[in-house]
């Protein structure tokens, strides 16, 4: 029978959470790297129980992890991250000039062919890459590179580059986004990069239509249709059908179209998820309400999901990082709020319940299905 | 040798208990105490001073002898009682936050 584990990070540690394929009992781990902040964890699609993780914290810093056998273990391995030749210059907050630097990683996306190899999405934003395992780290610094990095600017959370998504039909083509550059991507492998941005609408940058700018929170694809791409942006829900050479708006019925995490169905394409929050102020669902929302249409279409969900006095967030899906049929779809609650539903967002109600802060979920 | 009193995260970081002794040759200074410390124990390399340039990191504290040396030049001497083993050197994660 099929298992699942879930990788949550949070803001005191790690937790892994197994269950069979029923998904209704859940043995809890944890916490791993108690008292770090764990922004990602996430396991390799050729090796299940070789997971990377990223561990930081405010006082000593980035350290990195990885296991071999499924989160039981970890074994420390390399920590710097060193950007390519002369880092030079961004924009801070103020519009002034200000150095790279390195602060910490966000987001760790192993290789769809290779569990040796990868990536790490960092802030100050770039994109860096280890062929060893994690034991040495490069960056691919065509990204910040291309031109537009003197541009780009922190958004409240940090300069940081939060999303990599690998193309599993084009080995040359990977997509990332930046808090608050926007989405980028390559089609020779990282050497080079190109904004993709057109159609992304942002009222709170001097031009609205920059070419780069946005404060894009996530973008999700379906590995099927590698070319659709859906976006969570720092307001509004966006859709791309040409790899994201162009965008346009689906935010539809939904109560706000402000939010963070986005993802697709397993076996839906056309079937997503959002978590509408009720603006770039005030960091908690709409009346009080944590409602998922899922569109069967690709996006503009809309249907609350609240059964088991909190329905009264809930003000919790729901990070970039922190849903993610199964490929059980039916396909289970799995969130962490700020409250420390990690909600699962094994059936496609019908019904919910948590799997733990009491953790940290959560940072970030990822789900692998196992045999 | 030097006596090192690491915070707690680094101790589990590092796998080990209580104080740490180090090998210094030459003059026992904090540069060469914390050289000693990264090669006996590599994990520790980023976590008290930068890759870098060997900056120390902005919340973390070098104490000994009831003294504060954070700002010490990295090359100065440290206190004859840390050189002989009779007083520890203190790497503190300094209290920030709530």
């Amino acid at each position: 029978m099929s298992k699942v584990r879930v990788l949550v990070g949070t803001r005191k540690g790690a937790f892994v959470l197994t269950s069979d394929g029923k998904r209704d009992k859940w043995e809890v781990s944890g916490p791993h790297f108690a008292g770090w902040e764990m922004y990602h964890l996430k396991g390799s699609p050729v090796d299940p129980n070789r997971i990377y993780a990223s561990q930081t914290s405010g006082w000593f810093g980035q350290v990195m992890q990885r296991s071999n056998d499924g989160g039981k273990t970890w074994e420390t391995v390399g920590n710097k991250f060193a950007y390519d030749g002369v880092p030079g210059t961004h924009q801070w907050y103020d519009g002034t000039p200000h150095p790279w630097e390195f602060k910490r990683v966000w987001h760790l996306e192993p290789s769809l062919t290779d569990a040796e190899t990868v990536y790490a999405g960092v802030e100050d934003a770039a994109l860096f890459v280890s062929r060893d395992g994690g034991q040495n780290w490069e960056e691919l610094a065509g990204l910040r590179g291309h031109g537009s990095g003197p541009q780009w600017q922190p958004g409240a959370g940090g300069m940081c580059l939060h999303t990599i998504i690998l193309d599993p039909k084009n080995r040359e083509r990977m997509y990332i986004a930046i808090s608050a550059a926007g989405a980028f991507r390559t089609d020779d492998g990282g050497s080079n990069w190109k904004p993709i941005n057109r159609g992304l609408t942002s009222q709170y940058i001097p031009d609205p239509d920059a070419e780069v700018g946005h404060c894009v929170h996530h973008v999700a694809m379906h590995p099927a249709r590698p070319d659709v791409l859906f976006m969570q942006k720092h307001w509004d829900v966006m859709r791309s059908d040409d790899a994201g050479d162009s965008w346009h708006e689906v935010s539809g019925n939904l109560p706000t179209d402000f939010g963070f995490v986005i993802d697709v169905h397993a076996h839906e394409p056309e079937t997503i998820y959002v978590v509408p929050i009720k603006s770039d102020s005030e960091h908690f669902p709409p009346d009080g309400k944590l409602r998922v929302y899922r569109s069967r249409t690709g996006g503009n279409e809309w249907e609350a999901l609240t059964k088991g969900l909190p329905q009264s006095d809930c003000y919790v967030n729901v990070l970039r990082d922190a849903m993610a899906v199964d490929s059980l049929d039916k396909c289970g779809i799995y969130f962490g709020t700020t409250g420390g609650q990690v909600y699962a539903s094994a059936d496609a967002g019908e019904t919910w319940a948590p799997i733990v109600r009491d953790l940290p802060a959560v940072l970030s979920v990822e789900v692998q299905t196992l045999p | 040798m030097i006596r090192v009193v690491l915070p707690v995260h680094l101790r589990t970081l590092a796998r080990v208990n209580g104080e740490v002794m180090v090998e210094v040759d030459g003059d026992a200074t904090q540069r060469a105490v914390l050289d000693a410390l990264e090669a006996k124990y590599p994990v520790l390399r980023g976590t008290i001073r930068d890759h870098g340039g060997g900056k120390r990191r902005p919340f973390v504290r070098f104490f000994a002898c009831g003294q504060d040396l954070s700002h010490e030049p990295p090359d100065s001497r440290l206190p004859e009682a840390v050189r002989n083993a009779q007083e520890p050197f203190l790497v503190v994660g300094a209290i920030a936050g709530g």
